[in-house]
């Protein structure tokens, strides 16, 4: 992988304080960045002649509750012309508004409803910034770690009122989340065995 | 005299034949030319991901077999290869070829479902009849082969759950001799037909360079002319080994794309020749018992395997603090896995990325300008399944 440990160069060496930190792994470039280098890092990424990451592949959060800056951000490039594949990263505290990347990749209209859907990020200059997944009305975040897995609302069919009828959650069972996790690791003798 | 014209809105679905699930698609029309899409999903969104989160990793495979659950196989390939690379693990030669060959008979099931439907939003019947029945023969493998016919639960990290049955080997082979005539069968009934024609030549055209800015990839991708495969360029398990042709389109209309998806099923047939006639033999899946459960007779006879069975199925085998996404050519198009592990049974976090979403996303860029009739034609040669979509 001598190509992408250049290209990781090459981009440390053009955006330098823009970037907190990079390493590659897995085949792919990470890069930390601060969250208000947002679109200067895409259009960068997006246009040089050196990277060109033509491909927005995904962009999503990942919820860490007891961190001061709860969300960490991932943005997912790809590019064919190099064959390689970046990850842009970087934390947020809740309730801080991004930029929104559609003026640069029209892709990142959905894939930002998204994020807003399940996480609760706001974007701001985004064309049309509404629920994607969830029901219409839906209140709450599904994928916050506090969202409760079994939800808070269900839906029937009411035949006194003939209509489709919203309830709370009730269930017959609760859901049960067992601890099975111990420090069990096996005797040494098995894993020497297992070696051969 | 001019008249003015009243816009129609027009809701289009949920329920509709064409939709191929549950889409609402509220249009805009002047006349019976759209002006304007606004697709409104997610009424199959069952929470996967989160779900996903609160299962160990073996219980959140048969996950990956819902979403796009006309090629299940395919998805569980991109989860098993996630854990597989955080974890190091060596995948036996069988056990890759063996996913191969599954693989690729997904990509065979979905591209007969997505031809011969789309030949029916236009007017065809006779070839859904007509794929249906090789569809059955190809579920008939996936059954023996994992039990079910549709949600596998096959795809293991380390390898598959079980050897391929006696005798499967030559069935398949006997099917991939018989099949190429099938295509042929079919492209009489299409390739040339005038009718077929109309509807999708020059219909959904995308360029080269919207291609690219709206995500697309896999048939859509190629069908605007980007020879792009991740099968090629970023090879995984034993595709190095195998040879094949990517067919690439020249004008990125529907009616390329369904070529391309003709020649991605005789270039499977392909695959899967290569593979049976070089299919290793030896184990399928990963020795270390901390991740593959023991068999019955070791349980049996072993203390150890049966501390082995109960840990992996109570708890689950541990995954090492990482994080990697993967991606897979599935037969939609790149369908990747975002995981991020934290040392314990369960993943902290799994997103899923469909290719359907990019998609049926651009639909509004796609149908701009088009007549009503063409929103199915456009629909069904997006290759939209809802399980993927909405997840």
């Amino acid at each position: 992988m001598e190509n992408l440990e250049s290209l990781e160069k090459a981009i440390n060496s053009e955006l330098t304080t823009k970037i907190i930190s990079s390493k590659i792994k897995h085949d792919q470039i990470n890069i930390c960045i601060e969250y208000n280098n947002l679109i200067e890092v895409m259009i960068f990424l997006k246009t040089h002649s050196s990277t060109k990451f033509k491909q927005l592949i995904d962009i999503t959060a990942v919820d860490y509750p007891e961190r001061d800056k709860r969300f960490k951000m991932v943005y997912l490039l790809l590019s064919h012309e190099k064959n390689s594949r970046i990850k842009i990263e970087f934390d947020m505290k809740e309730g801080e508004i991004l930029s929104s990347l559609t003026s640069i990749f029209p892709s990142a209209n959905w894939m930002e409803r998204e994020v807003f859907d399940m996480y609760g990020v706001e974007f701001k200059d985004h064309p049309d910034l509404r629920r994607i997944l969830t029901d219409y009305g839906f209140k709450g975040h599904p994928l916050r770690k506090d969202f409760p897995l079994t939800g808070h609302n269900e839906v029937r069919y009411s035949e006194e009122d003939k209509k489709v009828i919203y309830e709370p959650v009730k269930l017959e069972q609760n859901y049960r989340n067992f601890d099975y996790e111990s420090p069990w690791e096996g005797t040494k003798y098995i894993k020497e065995q297992s070696k051969k | 005299m001019a008249k003015e014209v009243k816009k129609l809105n027009l809701n289009f679905g949920p329920q509709h034949p064409a939709a191929h699930g549950v889409l609402r698609l509220i249009l805009q029309l002047d006349g019976e030319v759209v002006e304007k899409a606004d697709p409104h999903i997610g009424l199959l969104h069952r929470g996967t991901e989160k779900l996903i989160e609160n299962k160990t990793y073996a219980q959140a495979v048969p996950y990956f077999d819902r979403l796009d659950y006309v090629a299940p196989m395919n998805q569980e390939h991109a989860f098993a290869l996630a854990i597989e690379k955080i974890l190091k693990i060596n995948v036996p030669a069988r056990a890759q070829f063996i996913r191969v060959i599954f693989c690729e008979i997904g990509r065979i099931l979905s591209h007969i479902l997505n031809v011969t439907t789309q030949a029916m939003d236009v007017g065809a019947l006779t070839p859904t009849l007509w794929g249906f029945e090789e569809r059955e023969t190809l579920m008939g493998f996936y059954e023996k082969v994992s039990g079910s016919r549709l949600h596998a639960n096959y795809f293991r990290a380390g390898g598959v759950h079980q050897d391929l049955p006696k005798g499967l080997d030559s069935e398949i082979a006997e099917f991939c001799e018989k099949f190429p005539k099938i295509i042929d069968d079919l492209e009489t009934l299409l390739t040339d037909n005038r009718i077929f024609k109309q509807r999708n030549v020059d219909i959904g055209i995308v360029s080269k360079q919207d291609a690219l800015d709206y995500s697309f990839s896999g048939v859509m991708l190629r069908g605007s002319g980007v020879p792009w495969d991740l099968r090629k360029s970023q090879p995984y398990d034993c595709y190095e080994q195998v040879e094949f042709k990517i067919p690439v389109g020249k004008n990125g209309d529907c009616y390329d794309r369904y070529l391309c998806r003709i020649e991605e099923m005789r270039e499977s047939v392909n695959i899967i020749n290569q593979c049976l006639a070089n299919l290793p033999k030896g184990p399928i899946k990963t020795n270390d018992g901390k991740l593959s459960p023991p068999s019955k007779k070791e349980i049996k006879q072993s203390m150890e395997a049966l501390i082995h069975h109960f840990k992996l199925f109570t708890e689950g085998y541990r995954v090492d603090e990482d994080e990697i996404y993967t991606a897979v050519e599935a037969p939609k198009g790149e369908f990747g896995v975002y995981l991020i592990s934290d040392g314990s049974s369960k993943p902290y976090k799994c997103k899923i990325r469909a290719p359907g979403f990019s998609h049926l996303q651009a639909m509004d860029y796609l149908i701009k300008g088009h007549m009503l009739a063409d929103v199915p034609a456009v629909l069904g040669s997006m290759d939209i399944v809802f399980g993927e979509v909405d997840r």
